[in-house]
């Protein structure tokens, strides 16, 4: 463990925040949950059979890329990228699914779920149900079923049963909100995949020890190729599982500047956006404590991005400690600002980043200004943007 | 809490057992949602459950959403609910429990909801989602025990938490007859029953059965060996489906007298 005190504690707390707010009925579950994980985590069969899996399936490590032509245009620091977009099923999702699905296995339930808000979390855990031969059913808003059209049919294609969630504003939060409902009637067979590092003690840290590969050869891949560590780690937030990933193990690493980007939206001055870390206050939404954009007295507000995985008003814990102890910082990123990063990746490098991915990207681009090629900057690339043409090419036409 | 014991008391010498009716606090609006809530109270509703509106309610299903949804539009949170309380302690005597999600009480504050919900005249709270690992954040507020935290027990309980859970218990215990959310079908009186004997070897309080009872007959079933049931959904539904009627007090009342005829055991 790369941490001096552990985080969370024994109670799934991460100082304030964390901890396990759900109802009676579902508690044993993730009680036992949090047995199965810390004991299997920890068995040497389960972590060669998931290594393997990483390695031969999922395709890792995954690239740690030089930007040179975007770093030049911007002429500053340098712009790497970990390029989590080349992972099988072209999101960092993937990691995460593949070691709750084993999980899953090991402990004999035979029925997955999940929620998904832009469909690469669903993609990766129909892609893992297809793999172990499990049932899938996914969660999805019907606005984001909408505009992420793509990654529905694939869903479909790999076997898995897509649930449209019309309460609320159908988005991720609303498809959260459905899935817990769903996980409470099958709570003995089912194995609930949450996607992100929120959610009730164990899934923050579980999801968090499941993404922690990516820092961990991020930090192998710069070492062997500049011979020193990064000066600064940029990934986007929407609940927070790249950011996390990425982070954790550069955490102790005090020299090391972490910036989390959340979607600003059409601006942090309107009402339409999701910078729960920057505009909201502390709350209680899907099982833990954390900071969650809400009125004064506790009502869940709508979140807007135009990306639907940075589209949630919660955020995972961990991160909501990070900000108040102030070992990361968080800022975002407005609407406009995400696609022209989306476009100059496109152009410079030919790369087309997911539409989350172009919120770290694009502060990437403001913080290199000014820098010299001697600093180092580092991209959670977390995923491809094959999904979110559409939502691009009808945001271009209307320009 | 002594509004509880007393109801409990005076129900076992009279051969009953307790009607607990559930409703969301201003739906579908305040005035009407009082009004229904006297009729009730007139109508043999033993102890009131009050629901304080929540955006995200995860264990709730469709009907009891579809109401917390109706009662957020019409403004109502829960410092009206907390108003609402006072006002209807003026006219009845029956145990009020609070009804919430966790995160209204937290934002609005857990110490000031302790001293406001015990000023207004409630006698407890269920917070559905706040599990004895995380209750002690709220109740290390609270003073004397004039005021409960009413625990859940549900099906996946198992018996070594049940146990545990049991300790902190007052007021009486809610448990839950199935795993789902309120509302659902498929209530099994005899894993209840089995469950109400589990509780009963470990606690004196009294056990109220909630989620799936709908019907008169639902309650007679129940009601046969637990203490009291709980009614949610059921009254829910009435409200949804006659929301524009001016008898709808009255309909909820027909609804609540059928069913509490089904908790007297006396003849």
């Amino acid at each position: 463990m790369n941490s001096k005190r552990k985080t969370p504690d024994s109670n799934g707390h991460f100082g304030l925040f964390g901890g396990r707010y759900v109802g009676e009925t579902i508690m044993p579950a993730i009680l036992e949950l949090e047995d199965a994980f810390y004991k299997y985590s920890k068995n040497r069969n389960f972590i060669e059979e998931l290594s393997s899996l990483l390695k031969n399936y999922v395709g890792r490590p995954t690239p740690l890329y030089y930007a040179r032509r975007l770093s030049k245009e911007i002429n500053g620091a340098s712009i790497y990228l970990k390029r989590e977009d080349l992972a099988h099923t072209g999101a960092h999702k993937i990691n995460n699914t593949l070691g709750q699905a084993l999980l899953a296995r090991y402990m004999g339930k035979t029925k997955l779920i999940a929620e998904t808000g832009a469909g690469q979390h669903g993609v990766a855990t129909a892609t893992t149900a297809a793999l172990f031969g499990m049932q899938c059913h996914i969660f999805m808003g019907i606005q984001d079923i909408q505009r992420q059209a793509p990654n529905v049919k694939r869903m479909e294609l790999l076997g898995a049963k897509i649930i449209p969630v019309d309460s609320g504003t159908g988005t991720l939060k609303d498809a959260m909100n459905e899935a817990m409902r769903y996980w409470v009637g099958e709570v003995k067979e089912t194995f609930y995949i949450i996607g992100s590092v929120a959610g009730p003690h164990p899934y923050p840290e579980m999801v968090r020890e499941f993404q922690k590969i990516i820092g961990i050869e991020t930090k192998e891949q710069i070492m062997h190729s500049t011979g020193k560590l990064p000066d600064t780690l940029i990934a986007c937030v929407g609940g927070g599982s790249n950011a996390m990933g990425l982070f954790y193990p550069f955490l102790n690493d005090k020299k090391v500047e972490m910036i989390g980007v959340e979607a600003a939206g059409k601006g942090l001055d309107t009402d339409k956006h999701a910078a729960t870390l920057s505009k909201g206050t502390v709350g209680v939404l899907h099982g833990s404590k954390s900071y969650v954009l809400q009125d004064k007295f506790g009502q869940i507000n709508e979140a807007h991005s135009i990306s639907a995985g940075l589209d949630y008003p919660g955020v995972g814990p961990e991160h909501s400690l990070l900000k108040d102890t102030k070992r990361a910082s968080y800022l975002s990123i407005t609407d406009n600002e995400a696609l022209d990063a989306l476009h100059a990746l496109c152009r410079h490098e030919g790369i087309i980043p997911a539409l989350e991915s172009s919120h770290a990207l694009a502060q990437a681009m403001k913080t290199a200004k000014g820098k010299s090629p001697q600093n180092i900057i580092i991209v959670n690339l977390s995923g491809r943007g094959d999904k979110d043409l559409e939502t691009v090419l009808s945001f271009d036409a209307k320009q | 809490m002594e509004r509880i014991k007393e109801k409990f008391i005076e129900l076992k010498e009279k051969k009953e057992k307790a009607l607990v009716g559930f409703l969301t606090g201003g739906d579908p609006d305040m005035s009407k949602s009082f009004d229904i809530i006297t009729k009730m109270c007139e109508s043999g509703i033993d102890v009131l459950e009050l629901g304080i509106p929540f955006s995200d309610p995860t264990a709730d299903g469709p009907v009891i959403q579809r109401s917390s949804a109706r009662s957020i539009a019409k403004g109502i949170n829960i410092s009206k609910i907390l108003e609402l309380t006072k006002k209807i302690r003026t006219i009845t005597d029956i145990p009020i429990i609070l009804f919430t999600y966790y995160n209204p009480v937290l934002a609005f504050g857990v110490k000031k909801f302790y001293k406001q919900a015990v000023k207004s005249g409630a006698d407890g709270v269920l917070v559905v989602d706040l599990p004895p690992e995380e209750s002690d954040e709220m109740t290390k507020f609270w003073k004397d025990d004039n005021f409960s935290l009413i625990r859940l027990l549900a099906p996946t309980t198992p018996l070594d938490r049940m146990k545990n859970i049991l300790k902190s218990a007052s007021g009486f215990i809610y448990l839950v007859s199935k795993t789902g959310v309120t509302g659902s079908d498929g209530l099994d009186a005899s894993k209840v029953l089995k469950q109400t004997k589990m509780i009963r070897s470990a606690c004196d309080l009294p056990v109220c059965v909630g989620f799936g009872i709908s019907t008169p007959d639902d309650v007679r079933q129940i009601a046969s060996f637990a203490d009291g049931v709980v009614i949610g959904s059921a009254f829910e539904k009435l409200i949804e489906d006659n929301i524009a009627k001016p008898d709808l007090p009255s309909i909820i009342a027909k609804k609540v007298k059928e069913c509490k005829k089904a908790t007297v055991f006396s003849q």
